[in-house]
């Protein structure tokens, strides 16, 4: 055996030689493993980091605390009391009046026009709402907090620059001594921002609220769920349970997996080629939104239930029917409620993504401008991620603070759903 | 000694396999009981020319203490075999010697492993040295999805073995004509060295092994997998691989320890029972379990 | 009264009939239940299936129609001027018409036949939903008593109702198809009346793309430009630089989270990972346009380079960070199938853990990984809000980074977002470029599921 073997230097010496540069490479790549991970986490960081510190701002709204005289004479002369007539009376002069009365010694037009431009338009329809409400409020005079300008906001925020040249800001020098005045006499203040969670969208950025695009998401998500839920749950036992192998369950499943990778855009081009264009569905409604988004999660929600099949183990279903039940019984009876906590797992999660999707929802008019607060499915809406991809494109400098606060419910929501569905699986999470 | 040897229970099979079920986690058998005085391995543990000197090595998964208190001497140029029962601890006690414990998480060892004057189970050592140094071939075979010379050439490359290309296929072919796989191979060696059947492919891991000249071999049952053409290849070729290779092997088969080792150690449940020239340990053990397991009693 | 209530009353008549249905099998049982074939609740089961679904395969097939039968009778009774014209403008009419019935604001006068019309077509839904009320309580109550009247005490009950639900369940089964099927008919439907207007080549091959020069129909051939290259290439060159950034950190921290990271840091960063995978992309756009493309902006300035501030390199970079989960993952998923065999095998030669897994891991995965990288390919393609918020609308034939380029799904957003009509070429284009995308997206993964597919079997 001898002649076989060459005559050279011993292994473990050619080893050593070359060990501190493979440690040093062994580190180099441990290191570059190490670098990566914390990449990843630093933008993670870096993307909550430059939301929060956006938006958070916007859950405060300045306010400015006038004294406001409900004159009779001015909103209802007749005393008719009747609805029509508190409705469509001049609020915003008594909003004027009010402002007057604070700064008697503004007299000039333009400059009164400068004053009346602290305070939001929305001011009129507080007390318009507060006349509606009581109208027992004529008459009266009352010390009222109402929403400043969203410029006055901005200001004090700190998103104007004070000492910046007067021309490239939008507040005037005036203006802004105005509100020193006033917040000098403690009548301007950062208020609780009521309006966000209350209102609909407007053009208004200190009006603009939410409340009308998170009913626009729970509606399109109440038809996604009642739609993919059932029909996702069905498709799954009736490949894992009845199905028999054959070339078109292979298509099926060939189908689903494909189906779960299209991109969401072309969902959307369904939902508009098909509901709107051919069954001539109402455009911009939630009921269209949520069959898009119901196809869009049905491979996901087939997936995670046929997972949760798949883990009942086969002799729960030899026991039941070896004691005679059919086989529909023994699914529905023996396999369905175990199953039943992983499908609600995969469905929840199915849910948060249908929640945070944005682009098929703007294919089928979701995207349209709507002050309304959408009553039912048939409705004009939008949904929340809509919203904020709408207001990301309004110039308004206070509309980016709106939107970085609308990502952070649309994520406090998403994170609600995702740790419900981590309580649930880890609830009911068996070891068979 | 506190033996307790109940012969009357010898030939009651239903009560002997009752027991069974119960020895696991109480190491008590029909046949003898190990306790904590008589845990000493009978027979020479040590050799005058050794390659590696274990003393005192415990092994711990987690809280299971897996193998107690063994010393053994590997000697240079000798086939050690390892049997014993399943579970009994051979191959963890194999696997301390080259350090692959390592890679099993919540896995502890302790003891004293001396090999060239170093303690290869002190965690400064390197493994990377160790390992060339103590080579393995496991129980099933696991060529790496690359070509059959890919295969032979992994180890060498990585160890900078080879100054050039000429060298590489040097090694390579070395390597497979003293694995015996060269005949068999030579035409294919750029095919995957999975696409070779059972026996060729863990002639392929033992050339592997051989191609970075390691000093010692461990082999994890080697023919476990393999029908008896293979495996009577394989003994051939640890026959001809102890002249320059110190041979650790565990095995299943007590057949094959009698046909190729030159000493044989018996594990039970953890502890190295017995340790002596094969002949020895075939023909007259001294300790009952020994005895036992070698006359087919269980195992 | 909406048409939906039907459904609820519908619904009650079912329950009805479900008490209905099992008191009559407790009846014609005399008393002994057992005798019965099947267990009461059955016939109860039986009598609501037939009471329901009629009625409800009814009320479907009305809805889809409703709107197309009254559209035709309003137009056979428009003056015989209208119905000649053709058939765009006769469309028009049509729109007209609804939105006058729906209230909502008509741009132009109204002219006195239009209004008539409009009159007719609220009266004719009127009739029509009244009649839909009809049929379907007719057929709930007939199909219930129909039911009713056929239970006796061998009635397998059972066995029938176990079978609705079966074609049920299959029907269910069927919707991916249908899904594709629509996604692939409708597309390709319009894609086919696009290319009636615009040459396939033109459209492959063209190298300028300009689809707001062709507002008025019947212009576009001559006039405009939909040489979709230029988008082409904006959507190679926005998916490269993503994956660019996700390839690596995704791949590497996958490796060091399957093969480095203790028990502890992988508990913390894969759930961390997924945080990531779980925001909504118009998340990441509002980032992308917010942050990262100003600070591009501000590093190119700093350097003495003109960084556009809707750069193909902000997009891309926010689109590689939200792929860098599915890279991981995907990875981490087939770094785990690698037997631990192989690794001992490289263990026991010597070799490093570095070594054992850029030489044999990696390696023995790497058919998993490219299918993985296919995936996230896919998605990089596919991926809308992030370009639509951060990626210019020029169609830019450039493959520099530092400017604006624009992809395939941001044109589809722009050409379909807000009111257009839907046969011109404009909109058309949208879908064209949908089956393009459709196509690739579909080829990608076919391949990376089949690779997968084998894979697995290979280590299985």
């Amino acid at each position: 055996m001898n002649e076989l073997v060459p005559p050279k230097p011993k292994t473990i010496d050619l080893v050593n030689a070359s060990l501190a540069k493979r440690r040093a490479s062994e580190r180099l790549f441990r290191g570059i493993g190490l670098i990566s991970i914390m990449m990843a986490l630093m933008f993670l960081f870096m993307l909550f980091y430059s939301i929060v510190s956006k938006g958070y701002t916007a859950f405060r709204q300045t306010h400015i605390q006038l004294e406001v005289n409900f004159d009779q004479q001015l909103l209802d002369p007749a005393a008719t009391r009747h609805h029509d007539v508190l409705s469509s009376a001049d609020y915003s002069s008594l909003v004027k009046a009010s402002l007057s009365k604070l700064f008697p010694d503004v007299t000039s037009r333009n400059e009164k026009r400068q004053l009346h431009g602290l305070v939001s338009a929305g001011a009129a329809y507080q007390l318009r709402d507060m006349v509606m409400a009581d109208p027992a409020l004529l008459g009266q005079t009352l010390q009222l907090w109402v929403p400043a300008d969203d410029d006055v906001d901005m200001l004090i925020k700190g998103h104007i620059d004070r000492d910046g040249p007067e021309t490239e800001r939008r507040l005037r020098d005036v203006q802004i001594a105005w509100l020193d005045q006033l917040a000098a006499q403690e009548k301007l203040s950062l208020k609780f921002n009521m309006l966000f969670f209350a209102n609909g969208d407007s053009r208004e950025p200190e009006l603009a609220g939410i409340w009308g695009a998170l009913m626009g998401s729970i509606y399109t998500l109440l038809v996604t769920l009642l739609l993919s839920f059932p029909m996702g749950v069905a498709t799954a036992v009736y490949l894992e349970e009845f199905a028999p192998k054959s070339k078109w369950v292979d298509l099926i499943e060939v189908n689903i997996n494909n189906l779960a990778a299209v991109p969401s855009i072309i969902f959307g081009l369904l939902g508009l080629a098909v509901f709107i264009n051919f069954m001539s569905f109402p455009r911009s409604a939630p009921l269209v939104g949520g069959l898009v988004l119901a196809f869009m999660t049905l491979p996901t929600i087939i997936i995670a239930s046929r997972g949760a099949l798949k883990s009942v183990p086969p002799s729960i279903r030899e026991a039941a029917l070896g004691v005679g039940a059919s086989k529909m019984q023994t699914v529905y009876f023996h396999v369905l409620p175990l199953a039943t906590p992983g499908m609600l797992t995969g469905t929840i999660i199915g849910m948060a993504r249908a929640l945070g999707e944005t682009a098929p929802l703007l294919m089928i008019g979701m995207v349209a401008f709507i002050v309304d607060i959408p009553s039912d499915i048939f409705d004009p809406a939008t949904a929340l991620p809509v919203q904020i991809y709408l207001w990301a494109d309004s110039p308004e400098r206070a509309f980016v603070e709106r939107t970085s606060a609308a990502i952070i419910v649309l994520l406090g929501f998403l994170f609600v759903m995702n740790a419900l569905a981590i309580i649930l699986r880890k609830k009911f999470e068996r070891r068979w | 000694m506190a033996n307790t040897v109940n012969m009357s229970q010898y030939n009651e099979q239903a009560e002997r396999r009752k027991q069974e079920r119960r020895k696991q986690g109480k190491m008590r058998l029909s046949t003898a009981t190990v306790t904590r005085d008589n845990r000493e391995t009978i027979g020479n543990v040590t050799v005058p020319d050794y390659r590696i000197r274990c003393t005192d090595i415990n092994v711990f998964y987690g809280d299971k203490h897996a193998i107690r208190n063994i010393t053994l001497d590997i000697g240079r140029h000798e086939i050690i075999a390892m049997i014993g029962p399943s579970g009994c601890g051979k191959s963890t006690f194999l696997r301390c010697l080259n350090r692959m414990n390592d890679t099993i998480e919540n896995c502890r060892v302790t003891g004293k492993i001396m090999m060239d004057n170093q303690d290869i189970n002190d965690k400064s050592i390197d493994v990377v040295p160790l390992r060339a140094k103590v080579g393995m071939v496991f129980q099933k075979p696991n060529p790496f999805p690359k070509s059959v010379y890919e295969n032979i050439a992994f180890g060498p490359r990585i160890h900078g073995l080879a100054k050039d290309k000429v060298e590489l296929d040097e090694i390579v072919v070395t390597s497979l004509k003293r694995a015996g796989l060269w005949e068999e191979v030579k035409d294919r060696l750029d095919q995957p060295g999975t696409s070779l059947s059972g026996g060729q492919q863990q002639r392929l891991c033992i050339a592997r092994t051989i191609a970075v000249n390691p000093e010692v071999i461990l082999m994890d049952e080697p023919c476990s997998a393999l029908d008896p053409i293979a495996t009577t290849k394989i003994e051939e070729l640890m026959d001809q691989l102890c002249a320059d290779y110190s041979i650790v092997i565990v095995t299943h088969s007590m057949q094959q320890a009698a046909r190729v080792s030159h000493r044989t150690a018996y594990f039970h449940l953890g502890d190295l029972i017995e340790v002596g020239a094969t002949e020895q340990i075939f023909t007259k053990p001294v300790h009952q379990l020994t005895e036992d397991y070698i006359t087919g009693r269980f195992g | 009264m909406h048409t939906f209530t039907f459904v609820l009353i519908l619904l009650m008549l079912m329950v009805a009939s479900f008490f209905f249905g099992r008191r009559r099998a407790v009846t014609v049982s005399k008393g002994d239940v057992r005798s019965l074939n099947s267990l009461p609740g059955y016939y109860g089961y039986y009598t609501a299936l037939w009471c329901g679904i009629p009625a409800l395969l009814i009320f479907t097939f009305w809805q889809f129609s409703e709107s197309a039968v009254i559209t035709n009778l309003v137009i056979a009774g428009l003056p015989e001027e209208v119905t000649l014209l053709s058939k765009q403008q006769l469309n028009l009419v049509i729109n007209e018409i609804r939105n006058l019935v729906s209230d909502n604001i008509v741009a132009s006068t109204i002219s006195p036949e239009i209004a008539a019309a409009a009159e007719r077509y609220r009266e004719m839904q009127a009739i029509s939903k009244m009649a839909l009320f009809a049929v379907m309580m007719a057929l709930g109550v007939g199909g219930a008593t129909y039911a009713l009247s056929r239970i006796h005490q061998q009635h397998k009950a059972r066995n029938k109702v176990e079978n609705t639900i079966l074609i049920f369940l299959i029907a269910c089964s069927t919707i991916a198809i249908f899904t594709t099927l629509g996604i692939v008919l409708s597309v390709l439907f319009e894609a086919i009346l696009f290319f009636q207007a615009v040459p396939v080549t033109d459209f492959l091959f063209g190298l300028e793309w300009s689809p707001q020069t062709a507002i008025r129909p019947g212009q576009v051939g001559a006039s405009g430009a939909f040489g979709a290259v230029p988008l082409f290439t904006g959507t190679m060159l926005v998916s490269a630089i993503a994956m660019v950034v996700a390839v690596p950190i995704g791949l590497m921290s996958a490796i060091y989270l399957a093969e480095y990271a203790s028990p502890g840091m992988r508990a913390l960063s894969k759930p961390m990972l997924e945080v990531l995978a779980g925001i909504p992309t118009v998340v990441y756009g509002f980032f992308a346009a917010l942050t990262v493309a100003p600070f591009f902006r501000g590093w190119g300035e700093s350097l003495g380079l003109a960084i556009s501030s809707e750069s193909a390199l902000a997009a891309g970079v926010v689109m590689g960070i939200m792929i860098i989960p599915f890279v991981s993952s995907l990875s981490d998923d087939v770094i785990y199938a690698v037997p631990q065999s192989l690794r001992d095998g490289a263990y026991s030669l010597g070799a490093t853990q570095s070594e054992t897994i850029r030489k044999v891991v990696i390696p023995a995965a790497l058919p998993g990984i490219v299918a993985g990288i296919l995936l996230a390919v896919s998605r990089a393609i596919g991926e809308t809000m992030i370009v639509v918020m951060a990626a210019g609308l020029a169609a830019n034939l450039t493959a520099n980074p530092l400017e604006s380029v624009t992809t395939v799904t941001v044109q589809i957003v722009t050409l379909l977002v807000g009111d257009q009509e839907f046969d011109s070429p404009k909109t058309l284009a949208a879908f064209a470029l949908g089956l393009v995308l459709f196509v690739v997206t579909l080829v990608l993964n076919v391949i990376a599921l089949y690779v997968v597919r084998k894979y697995r079997e290979q280590y299985e």
